[in-house]
């Protein structure tokens, strides 16, 4: 090992060894949550649209998305099509949802006038009551009244977003229902075919698509809209857990699937604008975490200016008696490594032993999404040798300046 | 052939528009082996010739011959490397490294000449036993007296076995006993053929030299042998 590392690394070790504890662990602190700062920042940022992206698939598509063809009204060959993925291995569950739109409407039995009846368009899905369940968990979200049963008849569940109380949103464009609760009447239309029905809970979720729809049970949902073959709208289909959604989606793509539907992963299936602000996200995390590596800059580098500068005496003694510029420098450079070093282990420990393990048990409630954390272990890693080197560039300037003065000047204390 | 060798040495500070000349044109031989004195009342240019001669410091001109090294060729490493391989400096004021202990502080030169763990510490260790410290190898400069400080600066200085050793004042913030000890160390490594300029303006410690080279106004007024016999060596 070159003498001027051995001997640098000696005289920085005896250094911070014997400095007060409260300086040193005063500095690692800051370290620490510039670590932090850096890592959870953007990891909050960038996970509270992961949050909305993982429920829209948890709730909503789960791994894999099989829809209609563009131009088709429904999935054809659908019993075929269920049957081919419950022949999978790696299925665990399927949901088939019809899909359908109309009128939903309100207040028709009290209203004196057709336009004094509170109106709004829905999106109408026939499901399973139980396959549903399995799949997605859907009644979590049933914020009042209760889930449908396959034996109800006549009960449907609507989207908190249909309803003014839960949606006060003064919009000619969106349209909702007031004074609609559990237990009411509301008027189904879908086409020609109209039928009372009670609601019998709200749906709720922060995931919209579940929020705007009316749901159904699917046999009766089957017979208002007339569909006697099967053929559903869209299919969600849950995989056991190490299954590879790509190459589901290929092989069932590869059975055929793909003639009559198309066939997405969960990710292929992400609204493009929930990708755009996580991007957004990701760039503005990653900004506010460089003011904070600069913030950190400046005060490492202020800390060993401060050091360097009271010891300016021994730095002088030190060339004095023979010891390199160059080894006194990297005595300095290793401080600031020990420093950053220490900062990004403990920060490593508080993120990966407390923050993302309690964050994931208990995520952030933002109004669009349950925020998690996202801190890859690569990007963590890349973001700990950016601080490190980001500290050793700001430990190695100050040590330089100071080392570069005259020996004598520094031993006697002159300017 | 002369150890050290000055011609026309010329110091001069600034101070803004204002220049002192310290150091007005001195000349100056000193020889293998031998122990100088360089005495002079305070402001006389004593340590600032000093600090010149051991290439602690620039000249503003002139000529400085270290063992037949030209000072004016080498660039500030090689004269640190110089410093490090050649010559051994013990200061008024201890200059030791306060986080390292008195074994640390002498293992400093010697790690960084280049010697292996075990052979750094055997001479460091040996070095201290030499001044008298064997015991207070793991102490800190905080935990001892002013005559071990300087004592621990001693063995510093003479560990990697200099060829010239060079003290300013070692004995002004000591008390009588302990500069009687340090004193009675410079007349033992004298002995053994260390060559020694010493910066005093203690009278009595410069009778212990065998010349005495007194300074005035940046001038030596006086170059005396003292009637010490002079050390033979080989």
């Amino acid at each position: 090992m070159p003498q001027f590392i051995r001997l640098g690394f000696f005289l920085a070790w005896r250094q911070v060894r014997r400095a007060s504890p409260w300086t040193t662990g005063l500095i690692i602190f800051v370290m620490t949550l510039t670590f932090l700062n850096l890592v959870v920042v953007s990891g909050i940022l960038v996970g509270l649209i992961e949050g909305a992206v993982e429920a829209n698939k948890e709730y909503y598509t789960s791994d894999i998305l099989i829809s209609k063809l563009p131009k088709k009204t429904f999935i054809e060959q659908s019993p075929r099509i269920i049957s081919i993925i419950n022949s999978f291995p790696e299925t665990e569950a399927v949901s088939a949802r019809y899909l359908g739109s109309g009128s939903i409407e309100a207040n028709y039995r009290t209203a004196a006038k057709e336009e004094e009846i509170d109106k709004a368009g829905g999106s109408f899905v026939g499901i399973n009551p139980e396959s549903e369940e399995s799949l997605t968990g859907v009644s979590r979200f049933v914020i009042d009244g209760e889930y449908l049963k396959p034996t109800d008849y006549d009960q449907v569940l609507i989207g908190a977003y249909l309803l003014k109380e839960y949606f006060p949103v003064e919009s000619s464009a969106i349209q909702t229902l007031s004074n609609v609760h559990v237990g009411d009447k509301v008027r189904i239309t879908i086409g020609e075919i109209m039928r009372e029905m009670t609601v019998k809970g709200i749906v709720k979720s922060k995931v919209d698509e579940l929020s705007y729809r009316v749901y159904f049970v699917d046999s009766q949902f089957r017979s208002l809209i007339g569909r006697n073959d099967y053929n559903v709208g869209e299919i969600s289909v849950k995989l056991k857990p190490g299954s590879d959604p790509r190459a589901y989606k290929e092989a069932l793509n590869r059975s055929g699937v793909s003639e009559y539907a198309r066939v997405q992963t969960f990710e292929d299936a992400q609204p493009k604008f929930l990708q755009d602000i996580k991007n957004t996200f990701a760039l503005l995390g990653n900004m506010i975490s460089s003011i904070g590596l600069v913030v950190a800059s400046i005060t490492i580098f202020i800390v060993i200016f401060i050091n360097a500068i009271t010891r300016r005496k021994f730095i002088g003694i030190l060339k004095g008696i023979g010891v390199s510029g160059r080894t006194i420098e990297v005595s300095y450079v290793f401080q600031s490594f020990f420093y950053a070093a220490c900062g990004s282990i403990i920060g490593l420990v508080i993120l990966y032993g407390f923050l993302k393990p309690f964050i994931s048990a208990h995520p952030i409630n933002f109004p669009f999404s349950d925020g998690i954390l996202v801190a890859p272990l690569l990007s963590t890693m890349i973001k700990v040798l950016i601080l490190v080197i980001t500290t050793i560039i700001a430990g190695y300037i100050p040590a330089r300046m100071i080392v570069r003065r005259n020996t004598l000047d520094s031993i006697l204390g002159r300017n | 052939m002369a150890i050290i060798e000055v011609k026309n040495l010329i110091k001069t500070f600034k101070d803004g528009d204002k220049e002192t000349r310290v150091l007005k044109g001195l000349n100056f031989l000193a020889e293998h082996g031998e122990w100088i004195a360089i005495m002079g009342r305070s402001g006389a240019g004593k340590s600032t010739f000093m600090y010149q001669m051991s290439l602690l410091d620039e000249p503003t001109s002139g000529e400085i011959f270290i063992d037949s090294h030209d000072a004016h060729n080498m660039t500030p490493d090689d004269k640190t490397n110089f410093r490090l391989n050649q010559l051994g400096y013990v200061f008024q004021d201890y200059a030791l490294i306060p986080d390292l202990t008195a074994l640390e502080n002498v293992l400093v030169p010697i790690m960084m000449q280049g010697e292996d763990k075990v052979s750094a510490h055997t001479k460091a260790k040996s070095a201290l036993e030499r001044v008298g410290l064997g015991h207070r190898l793991n102490n800190l400069p905080s935990q001892l007296s002013g005559g071990e400080q300087q004592r621990t600066s001693i063995a510093r200085a003479l560990a990697h076995d200099p060829k010239i050793l060079f003290a300013d004042e070692p004995t002004a913030n000591l008390d009588n006993e302990s500069s009687k000890t340090v004193m009675k160390l410079f007349e033992e490594v004298h002995k053994q053929g260390q060559t020694i300029v010493m910066v005093t303006h203690e009278e009595e410690y410069s009778r212990l030299a065998e010349r005495v080279v007194t300074l005035d106004d940046g001038q030596i007024i006086k170059d005396e042998k003292t009637h010490k016999t002079p050390h033979k060596h080989s």
